[in-house]
């Protein structure tokens, strides 16, 4: 039976497990639901949570063991004889499993029957070309060993299966029926259910860190691997970068690291004062009906997709510095070669990040007590004083906090740099010069068709592994500065 | 100051340095405060007592001009200081303020030093030639704060690390660094211990001296303790105005002897 029917027959004997243990619960109480425990909706889930978890968590696991179980069996089986020179077991594990898979295929499109795919010997028929009409290719070597191989694979797989579904739904109906047994007025189905709410909740704050710690050690290993095959003195200590195919590469990190930087500081520059001014009239100026209008369209900006500020980048703002500070640009001033450049990327980029940094500043400004503005306004101070003076001060650390979370979205930023910036890597102080990111060359590193294992594309790892120290520093710092100064003014 | 000195305290002068008549508050259709007509005299301490809900702090605010930070708040009628019509389009309540000083229910100090808290008020409207001039403000605000000997050697230290007793008399010197006339307090002493209030009502007394003092609080102990006048209100209304001796002892109007004596409130 498929998996998911197996699901949907113990997801239908919860819903009933609900609904029996709902109306038992009732019963025992004599059909006035106060002198329950609990109210009978608990008594539903507590026999519903018995039905499913215990079979669908045994489901689960036996999911992930039966194919490693079968896999090692056969493989056990398979004599050493059949594993060709230079080829490894696992190749041939894999021949077993493609065949297993095409005698499957086969049978359920009715080109071979089953008692024909459990008994066909290789050497007395021409499997493969009945596979053929099934529409399934096979490998070149196939070795009677192998064809044993699949057949005692395919029976294993079903005879697995078959038990499989026999355990997963005998375990459901014997939880139901465990939990029917134990339903009864006293039975304190609310505590039951508040300690599987719990533990729901903890499986998903697990699986969030999991990934993360899953994500950072992948990133160690590949970048460690790629540190074998390229001299770690040379990625941080290399002024060049200029990757070649081919091999002979010089994978220096430095130009990366100073167009991210450069893009960076620009993008800020843009958002800082701005985001920051516009919270402050926001939160201290604005009318409520001004702030009701402006303060969402504001964040609208928050949510269009970088790609779309990547194309207003390239198709207008560096057209647009062009023409001012181009060869032929009314400033005439010749800075600018051509319409990507740090310039235009960091220029966009400030503008995606003001309603970041404009957002979280308001919340903070709003969070600074009315009895700080009350104080001051008492004291004769206008209303730009107080802002300045008081409330600045107060909000500062929430205010660095904001800055610094919007400089590790810069940082990490790919689109805007992919279409705005260039993507020539090079260490230059005119700002109207073309350079690139980190992100950027990850991006064309993974996408080239190099052999997987070469420094030029493991170099990716690296320098993703640059970039998370990078922002998880900054992101740090920023939750150390905020937690440091947050509760001067309690 | 104890209570069966009530009687022999006498208001020591009749100069009227805040007059207000008919003024009406609204805040959006809720009439907050009604036909309120008061005279308050300068070098007295002045208490407005009543229920809660009964417009004491909303009049107070009214005084320098608070209410205008509030978006739905309207006053009606005229409230004179010396003479001139605060509410006149031609006074800048920035300058306002800075005469009539105020201090607040919850001691609020500012997230600075001790010394830039008191040196905040004089620095904004230019009191001080130069630094030494500053210094002298501050040591003589916060002496008449009754706080300088507790905070001389710790100036550079943040306010708000002051025990709330010592907040609150920081929050009171940094009103009077400004050299203000009238002296607003809303409940200065009701997140207060007895012994802070105590030393609080202390300074009260003192700086009756320098200016007019107007108090609103909860405690009528506390009324009885501090004010030479008290004013009683009640729903929006001034029901009962005069010396403190009078309205504890001798109250004329019914509303008036119900609270004092704990049946309504």
């Amino acid at each position: 039976m498929p998996v998911f029917w197996i699901f949907v027959i113990i997801t239908g004997l919860a819903a009933a497990g609900y609904v029996l243990g709902r109306g038992r619960a009732l019963a025992s109480a004599g059909g006035d639901q106060r002198n329950l425990h609990s109210l009978p909706s608990y008594y539903g889930s507590n026999a519903a949570i018995f039905t499913f978890v215990p079979a669908f968590l045994i489901l689960l696991i036996w999911l992930v063991l039966q194919p490693i179980f079968i896999s090692l069996t056969v493989q056990a089986n398979i004599p050493d004889s059949v594993v060709p020179e230079g080829s490894t077991i696992g190749l041939v594990m894999s021949d077993v499993r493609r065949l297993a898979d095409g005698l499957d295929t086969a049978v359920s499109q009715g080109v071979i029957t089953d008692d024909y795919a459990r008994s066909v010997r290789v050497d007395l028929t021409d499997i493969r070309a009945r596979l053929g009409e099934a529409g399934v290719a096979l490998g070149s070597n196939l070795t009677s060993e192998i064809m044993i191989a699949a057949q005692r694979f395919r029976s294993m797989t079903n005879t697995g299966n078959l038990i499989k579904t026999i355990v997963v739904l005998l375990i459901a109906l014997g939880g139901l029926g465990y939990a029917l047994s134990r339903t009864q007025k006293d039975f304190r189905a609310r505590n039951t259910v508040e300690a599987t709410v719990r533990v729901l909740l903890i499986v998903a704050a697990s699986i969030a860190i999991l990934t993360t710690i899953g994500i950072v050690l992948s990133l160690i290993f590949n970048t460690i691997e790629f540190f074998f095959l390229y001299p770690i003195g040379d990625f941080f200590g290399s002024l060049t970068w200029s990757p070649s195919f081919g091999g002979g590469s010089d994978l220096g990190v430095w130009p990366l690291l100073w167009g991210t930087l450069y893009i960076s500081v620009i993008a800020l520059l843009v958002a800082v004062p701005i985001g920051l001014f516009s919270a402050i009239y926001l939160s201290e100026y604005a009318s409520p009906a001004v702030r009701s209008v402006a303060k969402p369209m504001l964040e609208v900006l928050a949510g269009i997709p970088t790609i779309v500020y990547g194309l207003f980048a390239l198709l207008t703002v560096g057209p647009m510095l062009v023409d001012a500070f181009g060869d032929d640009g009314y400033l005439g001033l010749g800075w600018m070669q051509g319409g990507t450049a740090v310039m235009t990327a960091g220029l966009v980029m400030g503008i995606m990040l003001i309603p970041f940094v404009s957002s979280l500043s308001d919340d903070i400004i709003n969070a600074v007590p009315q009895a700080m503005r009350d104080g001051s306004l008492g004291l004769g101070a206008t209303h730009s004083e107080t802002v300045r003076q008081v409330i600045l001060p107060a909000a500062l650390p929430g205010i660095v906090g904001a800055v610094l979370l919007a400089a590790s979205r810069a940082i990490g930023e790919t689109m805007i740099v992919v279409l705005g910036a260039g993507a020539a890597a090079r260490i230059s102080a005119n700002p109207f010069d073309a350079m690139t990111t980190i992100t950027a060359k990850i991006v064309s590193q993974l996408t080239g068709d190099a052999d997987f294992a070469s420094p030029e594309v493991l170099v990716a790892f690296a320098l993703g592994m640059t970039l998370f120290v990078i922002t998880l520093g900054l992101n740090v710092f920023a939750l150390y500065i905020v937690r440091k100064y947050r509760e001067q003014y309690e | 100051m104890n209570d069966m000195r009530l009687l022999e305290r006498d208001v020591d002068t009749n100069d009227i340095k805040i007059a207000a008549r008919d003024v009406q508050v609204y805040y959006g259709d809720t009439h907050a405060i009604k036909d309120v007509n008061v005279d308050i005299a300068d070098n007295t301490v002045t208490a407005f007592i009543g229920p809660s809900g009964c417009g004491k702090t909303t009049f107070l605010r009214c005084m320098n001009r608070m209410n205008d930070t509030i978006d739905i708040a309207r006053v009606e009628g005229v409230i004179k200081i010396d003479d001139e019509d605060i509410y006149d389009k031609n006074v800048d309540p920035v300058q306002l303020r800075a005469k009539v000083g105020m201090v607040f229910q919850k001691p609020n100090p500012f997230p600075k030093s001790i010394y830039d808290n008191v040196a905040y008020g004089p620095k904004i409207h230019g009191l001080a030639k130069n630094k030494a001039e500053l210094d002298d403000i501050v040591e003589n605000a916060l002496r008449r704060g009754a706080i300088w000997d507790e905070v001389k050697d710790r100036l550079q230290e943040p306010g708000t690390g002051l025990s709330g007793g010592q907040q609150q008399r920081l929050c009171i010197a940094r009103a009077v660094a400004t050299e203000p006339e009238v002296l607003l307090m809303d409940e200065p002493c009701s997140a207060l211990d007895p012994i802070a209030t105590a030393q609080i009502e202390e300074l009260i007394d003192e700086l009756r001296q320098n200016y007019s003092v107007v108090i609103v609080t909860h405690s009528m102990q506390q009324a009885a303790r501090v004010s030479q006048k008290t004013a009683f209100f009640h729903l929006g209304n001034l029901v009962e105005y005069g010396s403190t001796g009078d309205i504890f002892t001798n109250p004329q109007d019914p509303r008036t002897e119900s609270y004092i004596t704990g049946r309504i409130g």
